[in-house]
């Protein structure tokens, strides 16, 4: 990025594990809890504890982001947990890209890209949602210190472009 | 804009979120049918000026297929139901009388 935005805007190495399964059936909660160590999001939601999240992505996807370098060995203790039952683990680490949005006009600086309501009042800390960003998927969801975009590895070049465009020091916006 | 609620993931969905899957409650015509059945099936669809039960899917969001009930003439939304349903809920049939009978 050339010049510094209104926002910073920075791009995160995680661990991320896509989990899939029955998240109505009760066996395939109580193993996914046990192998992720988190209590399951609500729909639409995140949690944290530490270093580790776990985010709703579908009724039957969850995303579980670990730090970086982690994701090999969480595969092997969640498809344990998980082992009889009808579920998909993946490390999708290398194919997804994280950016962390931070600063006074972040949800603006989102909000320009996104058909999503990102007023903390539509959107407050700890919910996800899966959306479209410029011309791309997305996921984002909202922390005490920010918020995460996840995109595909394939279009992070667009994305990091997209929020250097959003965030310019010119185009600043008080919105929310 | 279209905005449709998405019946699984409870998201109020944007029209560029969505992908368009055209007429709902197709009857698929298998092997056995007549060539004209097979044809109607393949590619006759009504185009109602008026109420139209149609599929979606939350493309940019869970990925879910679903079935929305709307106008074409006002534009009008009536309700969304999962795509497992092989025909229009009893609620979404009494909230297109309603308004029909408001508006008739």
């Amino acid at each position: 990025m050339s010049e510094p935005g209104f926002v910073s805007v920075s791009e995160l190495g995680a661990g991320m594990i896509a989990l899939r399964g029955d998240l109505r059936s009760k066996v395939f909660r109580k193993a996914a809890e046990a192998g992720t160590g988190l209590k399951l999001p609500a729909p639409c939601t995140i949690v944290w504890d530490g270093a580790r999240a776990l985010g709703w992505m579908a009724p039957d996807e969850l995303l579980l982001v670990v730090p970086e370098g982690e994701g090999a060995v969480t595969v092997a203790a969640l498809e344990h947990a998980l082992a009889g039952q009808h579920a998909l683990v993946a490390d999708v680490s290398d194919a997804r890209a994280m950016f962390h949005i931070s600063g006074p006009g972040a949800r603006e600086a989102l909000a320009k890209l996104t058909p999503a309501d990102l007023s903390p009042a539509a959107f407050p800390v700890g919910t996800l949602r899966r959306t479209r960003l410029g011309q791309v998927a997305g996921a984002l969801w909202a922390e005490e210190r920010g918020l995460t975009v996840l995109c595909f590895r394939s279009v992070a070049v667009y994305m990091r472009d997209l929020l250097a465009d959003a965030s310019h020091p010119d185009a600043a916006l008080r919105v929310f | 804009m279209l905005y449709l609620k998405c019946p699984y993931c409870g998201q109020m969905a944007d029209e560029t979120e969505l992908a368009s899957g055209g007429q709902a409650h197709l009857r698929r015509e298998g092997p056995d049918s007549s060539d004209s059945a097979f044809e109607a099936y393949l590619f006759l669809r009504d185009n109602p000026r008026g109420v139209h039960f149609e599929r979606w899917r939350h493309a940019y969001g869970c990925g879910k297929w679903f079935h929305a009930a709307r106008c074409t003439r006002t534009l009008e939304v009536f309700g969304t139901y999962r795509a497992q349903m092989g025909a229009p809920p009893q609620d979404i049939l009494a909230a297109i009388a309603a308004r029909r009978g408001e508006t008739a």
